[in-house]
């Protein structure tokens, strides 16, 4: 079922790509690398995704930990649409898909995993509804790209890459378990 | 798809599609309530005012615990104990309610239609929490998201419908939402209690009890509704029971994993036998459980249409 941001897809013009499917395996693999440096091991790690494609990163970071350590980690889903500031102000209605987390994240050293940070308030909502969850031990956050221009006081921890973009800009992720392709671009309106 | 309705009145006017996704978010609603802090903050400052003309626990207190679990302020009213008693009409009653700031109004009544006629005279959200023998769409939403869940599917099933559908809602709002979605509906009953025209809803007709039930994926078994026949007598009921009660020994004939429904609360031993309610094919406690999800994701979606009304002017 399209979202507001694939009803919007439609009215942009593709500009430049910045990430094909190579670059996006390496960063995500430079990602896994340093969330295993940062936390020490695989020890009360899990993974949670943003739906949707925060969801598909997180489960590529968990692929690629294990590869490198051979240890399994948890990855929980997490729909933020109830925990939204701007309901009103989107022009279509988002459809509410299911958040599954089914481990408990008390004392949990929890990676919070999004396609693209933006104005901070998808992961302003994401900790609210983490908080509703139990209480970890500690949250970070890891997103594919950082485009910058943020409303809260927000920032990533792990950052695949940092793409200066204008206000009238959006970046797309596209990823093969949605959208049949690997790759980011940057679109104009 | 999305969901531009303000108000829920009933299933006749909704299409497929609009069924299927308050089913969708009300899968999505289910979680909620297995958590630790049962809450989310999406309706945080709303207020919904359950006005409930007839008696009723079980709708009343889902809809409470629905509005509740998304963090809305819930204010009940009895009529028996408000100036409805004083001679106020709905309407009158209804923007009182409006001039309150309250953002949606649940209401049940014994008029068929009355929740109708309230949507069109306040601007805020009206949900039909059973007007007289017409519709009650959130009990049939309900037990066609239960319906769904066990059996995967609603597409092709074949699911009866036992007792007095004459005086039955549930029977009605269920008929239209089955249909709706590709389900072959079977009304049960003796001839006195099934109402003219119910074929032309898209239900076949039977009297007979063990044909109904032969085929038959699912039962929806309603409750006989005394109350509203006061000079009914016991041996009545017995009667009933007899012909037309739900038994192990009829089950016995049926499919072997027939899934059996009531919308509560049970008469045990008129319309179905304790042991059969408390059975192995009995979904009864999990159509209340699905309840809440169904309601708040009503709530949800008629208190978003109404926010985009308000932002559009």
């Amino acid at each position: 079922m399209p979202d507001w941001v694939d009803l919007r897809r439609e009215t942009m013009k593709e500009k430049a790509t910045i990430l094909d499917k190579e670059a996006i395996s390496r960063a995500i693999m430079r990602i896994a690398h340093e969330i295993l440096e940062k936390n020490k091991g695989t020890d009360a790690l899990c993974l949670i995704g943003i739906r949707n494609r925060g969801v598909y990163l997180a489960h590529r970071l968990a692929e690629r930990i294990k590869a490198i350590e051979n240890q399994e980690v948890a990855v929980g889903a997490l729909d933020i649409t109830l925990y939204r500031d701007d309901l009103t102000l989107i022009a279509a209605q988002p459809v509410v898909h299911k958040t599954e987390i089914d481990f408990d994240i008390n004392n949990k050293n929890l990676i919070l995993v999004d396609d693209v940070l933006y104005t901070g308030r998808t992961v302003r909502a994401a900790l609210d509804a983490l908080i509703d969850f139990g209480r970890p031990k500690s949250i970070q956050l890891a997103v594919l790209i950082d485009r910058g221009h943020r409303e809260l006081p927000i920032r990533a921890d792990f950052v695949g890459k940092n793409i200066p973009t204008a206000q009238k800009e959006t970046v797309e992720v596209k990823l093969e378990e949605s959208d049949g392709v690997d790759e980011v671009v940057i679109v104009e309106k | 798809m999305s969901w531009n309705r303000k108000d829920l009145l009933g299933l006749e006017e909704l299409t497929r599609e609009e069924i299927e996704l308050i089913l969708a978010t009300a899968e999505s609603f289910k979680e909620i309530s297995t958590r630790e802090i049962k809450k989310v903050p999406a309706l945080r400052g709303k207020t919904v005012v359950n006005l409930f003309y007839e008696p009723s626990t079980r709708t009343r207190v889902s809809f409470e615990v629905a509005a509740k679990r998304l963090s809305a302020d819930v204010i009940n009213i009895a009529t028996e104990t408000s100036s409805v008693k004083k001679g106020e009409t709905l309407i009158d009653t209804g923007r009182n309610i409006e001039a309150l700031k309250a953002d949606i109004i649940v209401v049940r009544h014994n008029a068929s239609g009355a929740a109708a006629m309230l949507a069109r005279h306040v601007s805020i959200s009206v949900v039909n929490a059973g007007d007289g023998w017409h519709e009650h769409p959130t009990q049939a939403l309900l037990d066609i998201f239960t319906l769904k869940e066990k059996l995967g599917r609603i597409e092709g099933l074949k699911v009866s419908i036992v007792g007095d559908i004459a005086h039955s809602r549930v029977a009605r709002s269920n008929i239209w939402g089955l249909t709706k979605l590709g389900a072959k509906v079977t009304v049960c009953a003796p001839k006195l209690l099934i109402p003219p025209a119910i074929e032309e809803m898209g239900a076949v007709v039977t009297n007979d009890i063990d044909a109904a039930l032969k085929c038959a994926d699912a039962v929806n078994v309603l409750r006989m509704q005394f109350e509203r026949d006061e000079g009914a007598a016991f041996p009545e009921q017995l009667e009933y029971f007899k012909n037309y009660g739900i038994t192990n020994e009829r089950l016995a004939k049926a499919k072997r994993d027939i899934v059996v429904m009531h919308p509560g609360p049970i008469n045990r031993g008129i319309e179905m036998a304790s042991d059969v309610a408390d059975g192995a094919n009995s979904v009864i406690l999990e159509q209340v459980t699905n309840g809440i999800a169904v309601r708040m994701a009503v709530l949800f979606l008629v208190a978003q249409a109404q926010d985009k009304l308000v932002v559009r002017g």
